[in-house]
């Protein structure tokens, strides 16, 4: 039999029981739906939490550590039998030479240290870090009120909104363009320093093994006027970087200027040598890019970390979520499954006579057993069609309710479902596969059917 | 009154006996159509052209310890063109004897030839396209599809033979027009009388344009009157299609003034496959009361 006869056919059977045939195809199509639904979620999250590493602006970015600090971190530096505390420390020096690699764009220090705003008769402490111009492109800063920092040294102060609530509760807004005092302490070199001039220097005990012994430091109180220029509502970076966990946001250089003493100058002291950076964060031209130049960095011989290291995990991790969300939507579908077969059981109970007719007037058993899988496939395609629709409707659902939860929660709302083309395409052929499957069974057992039983006058 | 030219009858005989065979063969060969028959047939044409031949065919089932031996090494020939008639009572096994040349049953044992082929041999594939291609089957119930239109009954042997639409629709005309029913192409069968749906299930088997016509009990369901035209209707088409004939009827009546040759079965043997009369006692056409020498 042609094909299109065979789906002139089985639409023509299909059409008989229409209550039948039209439940189970929505039982289909309620497995689809559960299936495409539950993907689509998958998907959707895990696009959601690409977007925010993404708008993080953390994947163009590798951070540098010294191989001399964070040691526990990595049992195997030592195993190697290597010696971390001969490893290069994150001077200006090892600073300028990452800013002369190809694609690096931005070689800057990640600061953070305690201070204290006062405004009005009142004090309020909390961290301040220091922020890069490039900061500007993050995301927590578009929906800055007033406005970025008008350069890197500037004398100029963004505030957390949560702080500035706390500076003027009822229109924390209203201190865009004040005033306010910065109360921080300032790293002052020890004058017994022999070779110190008194004014301590980013890596300038470059003689450190003449001066080790003797090398010191002082932390001095210091005030510094700021205006307030903005004041943002999140932290940037998504929160997950050192300098993102602050409250008060200064220009980056300008925190270098003021020499604020930082935690980790203790440890520098201790090693004896100069001032050493923390940590650096190196931001590369193209994402694509950033393994290039951390290994460029590793050879450098210091410890590097990228969020591309992150994405490989977050991807193995969606991999398993979308296997088990697929799994759970797959329950539904294999319930629909067995509902093909039994109305196709039916069907061949109900058509025995017709299936014996056929066969009397040429019908081979192929051709019967072509008929019944092409009105499994039928019912296969039309309930993945109602479920791709369906379970479009459940996302589009999902995301409703979940945008008003997150603002119920003074969230922005962002769409957690996503239902993507080759899903589409993919659950009407798997919907197709899985009857057809089903159809195995009763339309073997229609083929096998003997026209002679089916024929006898009854 | 059908005035037949040669009669043959027989009387509880062994059809395993060599004697009778011959007897069976020598009927087989010389038997002539009845005078009044409207289609005379050439005696020499049954002789070399044979479109259905089967040979010491059995059909048995097993029915838990017992074998119930439903065809019994029948052999028979029915000649191109020929219209023959299977008279038997209920159980005789002429039914099974049908399904057995349409290819819907295999024999247990035997050979059923038809056009020079053995349908015994022939995988189901091939019986499939045997019975699309070669045969065309009436039923006593009509067995048409209710849920299809009368138009759709008659395309549904083309669609399995992949006729062309165009030519489908054609045909569709033609069959239908032929049995007269040319303008009830969209009416479901339940929308016909009995009479009609037998004219519909004709055009079905037509549809193909078989050789061989086969019909299980067409009269059995409608009032004598309407069956009488079915058998006109039956017997012009083969005529002018040219086709052959074997039609299973209890009608004896009916069979005599149609069919060019009856044959009798009974307990699955061939008791006469002659332009035969039986007994007087066996008048097949008065159900229930056709026990007697056949038995």
């Amino acid at each position: 039999m042609k094909a299109y006869d065979l789906y002139e056919l089985a639409i023509r059977n299909l059409r008989q029981s229409k209550l039948r045939n039209g439940l189970t195809t929505v039982g289909i199509s309620v497995g689809v739906a559960s299936l495409v639904a539950m993907l689509s979620l998958g998907v959707g999250l895990q696009q959601l939490a690409t977007r925010r590493l993404a708008g993080s602006g953390m994947f163009d970015t590798v951070f540098v550590t010294s191989k001399q600090d964070f040691r526990g971190f990595d049992r195997d530096e030592e195993r190697k039998d290597e010696h971390p505390e001969n490893a290069p420390v994150l001077d200006d020096a090892a600073r300028q030479q990452m800013a002369k690699l190809t694609f690096v764009t931005e070689v800057e220090p990640e600061i953070r240290v305690m201070g204290e705003i006062l405004y009005g008769d009142k004090t309020h402490f909390g961290f301040v870090t220091g922020l890069p111009m490039s900061a500007r492109e993050n995301e927590a800063f578009d929906a800055l009120q007033g406005k970025f920092f008008s350069s890197s040294s500037a004398e100029e102060v963004i505030l957390l909104k949560d702080f500035a609530k706390e500076l003027v509760p009822q229109d924390p807004a209203s201190l865009i363009g004040k005033e306010v005092t910065l109360r921080y302490g300032e790293h002052q070199k020890l004058a017994q320093d022999s070779e110190g001039s008194g004014r301590p220097e980013l890596g300038g005990d470059a003689s450190g093994s003449n001066a080790g012994d003797s090398y010191g430091f002082s932390v001095v109180r210091k005030t510094q006027r700021l205006k307030v220029v903005g004041i943002v509502d999140e932290e940037p970076y998504g929160g997950m970087r050192t300098v993102s966990r602050g409250r008060i946001f200064l220009p980056v250089d300008l925190m270098q200027n003021l020499n604020m003493a930082e935690f980790g100058d203790m440890r520098s002291s201790l090693r004896g040598h100069g001032r050493t950076y923390m940590t650096l964060t190196v931001r590369v031209k193209d994402p694509a890019k950033v393994s290039q130049v951390q290994d460029a960095i590793n050879g450098m011989g210091y410890r590097t970390f990228s969020v591309l290291d992150a994405t490989k995990s977050l991807r193995r991790f969606f991999t398993v979520l979308d296997l088990f969300l697929g799994i759970f939507g797959s329950l539904a579908l294999a319930v629909a499954t067995l509902a093909i077969v039994n109305t196709l059981v039916m069907a061949v109970l109900e058509r025995r006579r017709e299936i014996g007719v056929m066969k009397a007037i040429g019908a081979s058993d192929g051709d019967v057993k072509r008929l019944f899988f092409a009105e499994a496939g039928a019912m296969g395609f039309f309930g993945g069609v109602l479920g791709i629709a369906l379970g479009f409707a459940i996302g589009k659902a999902i995301n409703f309710g979940t945008a008003i939860y997150l603002r119920n929660h003074k969230l922005p709302p962002e769409p957690v479902w996503l239902l993507p083309t080759w899903l589409i395409g993919a659950a009407i052929a798997f919907s197709i596969i899985v009857s057809l499957l089903a159809g195995l069974y009763p339309a073997s057992r229609a083929a096998r059917l003997d026209p002679v039983q089916t024929l006898k006058y009854e | 009154m059908v005035d037949v030219g040669f009669r043959l009858w027989f009387t509880n005989r062994n059809t395993q006996d060599p004697t009778f065979r011959r007897a069976v063969s020598y009927v087989d060969s010389v038997v002539l159509p009845p005078a009044s028959n409207p289609v005379p047939m050439n005696s020499s044409s049954l002789l070399t052209s044979s479109a259905v031949v089967t040979e010491n065919v059995c059909r048995h089932y097993r029915m838990g310890d017992a074998i119930i031996r439903a065809v019994d090494g029948v052999t028979l020939r029915v000649a191109a063109g020929e219209f023959v008639a299977l008279l038997g009572q209920s159980g005789s096994g002429k039914s099974t004897l049908l399904n057995l040349l349409a290819g819907l049953d295999r024999p247990s044992s035997g050979s059923v030839v038809v056009q020079g082929r053995n349908l015994a041999a022939m995988t189901s594939e091939e019986l499939a396209s045997y019975r699309r291609n070669d045969v065309g089957m009436v039923f006593q119930a009509f067995h048409l599809i209710p849920s299809m239109t009368i138009t759709d009954n008659v395309e549904l042997p083309m669609r399995f033979a992949e006729v062309d639409r165009e030519v489908r629709q054609q045909r569709v005309h033609e069959s239908l027009e032929r049995v007269g029913l040319g303008n009830r192409l969209k009416h479901r069968p339940s929308e016909l009388s009995g009479g009609e749906q037998q004219r519909v299930s004709i055009a079905r088997a037509l549809a193909n344009r078989p050789s061989l016509l086969l019909a299980d009990e067409p009269t059995g369901n409608l009032d004598s009157r309407t069956g009488e035209d079915i058998l006109h209707l039956i017997r012009d088409v083969s005529h002018s299609m040219k086709m052959t004939v074997v039609m299973v009827t209890h009608e004896r009546a009916l069979a005599e003034r149609f069919a060019q040759r009856l044959i009798f079965l009974a307990d699955g043997k061939l008791i006469s496959s002659g332009e035969a009369e039986p007994p007087p006692q066996t008048r097949l056409g008065d159900t229930g009361t056709s026990e007697g020498v056949l038995a």
